[in-house]
């Protein structure tokens, strides 16, 4: 017997979306650090931002309201509008 | 929703259109069998005008071609007693000659046999303006097994299931779970995460229908959703947390036994439909229409059998007490769902204290365990306080907020032994809440006390929360749409 159902999924398909292009050399770039706000996530990025400038990079810090929420946009906006690249300090 | 079919008088009708070759192929048979009074209707799909025959009828809105499943121009169909009992596609001579019962059909002018042309009703640009006209008003797509699929196995291979069969969700059962509200099947919930996609009833009544629900149910699942996709409670971080958490639902109000929901002995296990389905509901459209699954970005270490979908009723009836919705301001008419960000239930047992003093003490202590007993203040819990244990409190006359702080005062605790380090533990808070002291549960709304569970049983379950507030969760209760 044949069975037709209706999809239970929300029917759509991931959009295809090109990696940014990788910056060639840290030398005077904006690195944006954002700190999720789990524990010692600080103490993490502190160590990454003095590495990166020691490799001549200018280093802004941000940090999310909460790590169980996605970024706010207008976060999301400032660091994609401000940064050449941005590390993320997941997990604790 | 439109969904009555147009009748066909008894006898021959056809489907064409002018657009087909195969169509045109044919106008002299149509002619011919218009002439001998064998076709009753010829239904034109694109010019009304096409063949110019007496017995042509516009179907330029497709509404009698869409509410007969035509696929292919030409269709010939054969009605009696107004019910279709045979069709035959496209056009072949002998066919048609055995199909129509006639020895002479056509010339040697016509070719013998071609196959047709696609039936503008199955146009996919125009289905969703015919199904929205004509249709059950859904717009979900279909999806056909093949003949040599099963049916329950096709839904698990297509990964819609939590674990446990599913309901096949037919259009039939869909329309029909669609009768349980009052709210339209376009129209839009919430934005459910972690995908953010629009939330629609039909979406949600799909879901409700694989989960076992009944129709009745469906105003709790979407009124429980709503809340779910709220920033307030935060699906998005309960779902992507490792902690073992997840909605945890418990009803007030009439509904809870109109729909037959268990309050009392063993409200929290199995084997009551409602409680056991409602919560699968929810969670089955997080994961089929949010797209959180575990493993994804469902990221929970252990997880928990209450991410099956925990529900509840408050056994409102037995309670010496108001109800936890007239707690919030609701009148007992009224009908809620409250979400609680929470793990899997756990006993307390008490067997011997016979004070509310004692007893408070003693539940206290049962709840200073959740999470962890070092960590205190940043995750509330549920006590759902069992017959025999609330009978304690209500012959001592102790009202609810007195037995809710009363146990909050029994839970505060010595900082000195929750420091980091303390006890031999490094878990615990930063020193410098040393010297102090702080309560396990926050004293503004870190206790929901509830009344329920069997009649035997010096016991009361507690229900521990996630991280609460506007860092992670906070339990909502709202108000049934029917």
């Amino acid at each position: 017997m044949t069975t037709s159902v209706l999809d239970p999924t929300n029917e759509q398909t991931p959009e295809h979306r090109e990696r940014a292009q990788r910056i060639s050399s840290l030398q005077g770039a904006t690195i944006g650090l954002l700190d999720i706000s789990k524990p010692r996530g600080d103490v993490f990025l502190d160590t990454i931002q003095s590495l990166l400038e020691k490799k001549g990079a200018t280093v802004l810090r941000y940090i999310k309201p909460t790590f169980t929420k996605p970024a706010p946009v207008d976060l999301r906006h400032e660091i994609s509008t401000t940064c050449d690249a941005v590390i993320e300090a997941l997990a604790d | 929703m439109g969904n009555s079919r147009p009748e066909l008088a008894d006898g021959f009708v056809v489907f064409v259109k002018r657009d087909c070759p195969t169509c045109e192929l044919i106008v002299p048979v149509l002619e011919q069998l218009c002439e001998l009074n064998i076709l009753r209707t010829i239904f034109s799909q694109d010019d009304a005008s096409f063949p110019k025959l007496p017995i042509t009828s516009d179907d330029t809105s497709l509404e009698v071609s869409f509410s007969h499943r035509i696929e292919t121009v030409p269709t010939l169909l054969k009605i009696q007693d107004g019910i279709e009992v045979d069709r035959t596609v496209g056009w072949s001579q002998e066919i048609w000659k055995a199909f129509l019962g006639i020895e002479d059909l056509g010339s040697e002018n016509i070719r013998s046999y071609s196959p047709g042309c696609g039936s503008l009703s199955v146009d996919p640009d125009l289905q969703g303006m015919l199904q929205k006209k004509y249709g059950s008003g859904l717009v979900s797509r279909e999806v056909t097994f093949a003949s040599a699929e099963d049916e329950f196995e096709a839904m698990y291979d297509r990964g819609w299931s939590d674990g446990l069969p599913l309901i096949p969700p037919t259009i039939e059962r869909v329309q029909a779970m669609l009768e349980g509200t009052s709210r339209k099947p376009d129209d839009i919930v919430a934005l459910v995460p972690p995908n953010l996609v629009d939330l629609t009833v039909e979406k949600i009544a799909i879901n409700a229908v694989m989960a076992g629900c009944k129709p009745e149910y469906l105003p709790v699942v979407i009124t429980a959703l709503e809340t779910a996709c709220s920033d307030e409670f935060n699906m998005h971080g309960l779902l992507a947390t490792t902690m073992p958490v997840g909605p945890v639902f418990f009803v007030n109000g009439p509904i809870r036994k109109s729909i037959n929901m268990n309050s009392g002995m063993n409200l929290l296990g199995q084997g009551n439909r409602a409680n056991s389905t409602i919560g699968r509901a929810v969670q089955l459209t997080v994961r089929n229409v949010g797209g959180g699954r575990p493993g994804e970005v469902d990221r929970a270490t252990h997880g928990s059998p209450a991410k099956y979908g925990l529900c509840f009723a408050e056994d409102e009836e037995g309670s010496p007490w108001q109800s936890y919705a007239q707690d919030q301001g609701f009148s007992l008419e009224q009908n809620t769902v409250t979400l609680f960000p929470g793990e899997g239930p756990r006993m307390i047992v008490d067997q011997l204290s016979r004070s509310p003093d004692e007893l408070a003490r003693s539940l206290a202590m049962g709840i200073i365990g959740n999470v962890h007993p070092k960590l205190v203040m940043g995750f509330d819990a549920i006590l759902i306080i069992g017959p025999e244990h609330a009978s304690r409190f209500a012959e001592a006359g102790w009202t609810k907020e007195q037995v809710n702080e009363e146990i909050i005062n029994h839970s505060i605790r010595e900082t000195d032994e929750l420091i980091c380090g303390a006890n031999g533990i490094s878990e615990g808070l930063p020193e410098v809440f040393a010297g102090s002291t702080l309560p396990k549960l926050r004293p503004d709304g870190g206790l929901i006390i509830l009344y329920g569970g069997g009649a035997a049983g010096l016991f009361s379950a507690t229900i521990g929360g996630w991280l609460s507030g506007d860092k992670g969760s906070s339990y909502q209760t709202r108000e049934i749409t029917l």
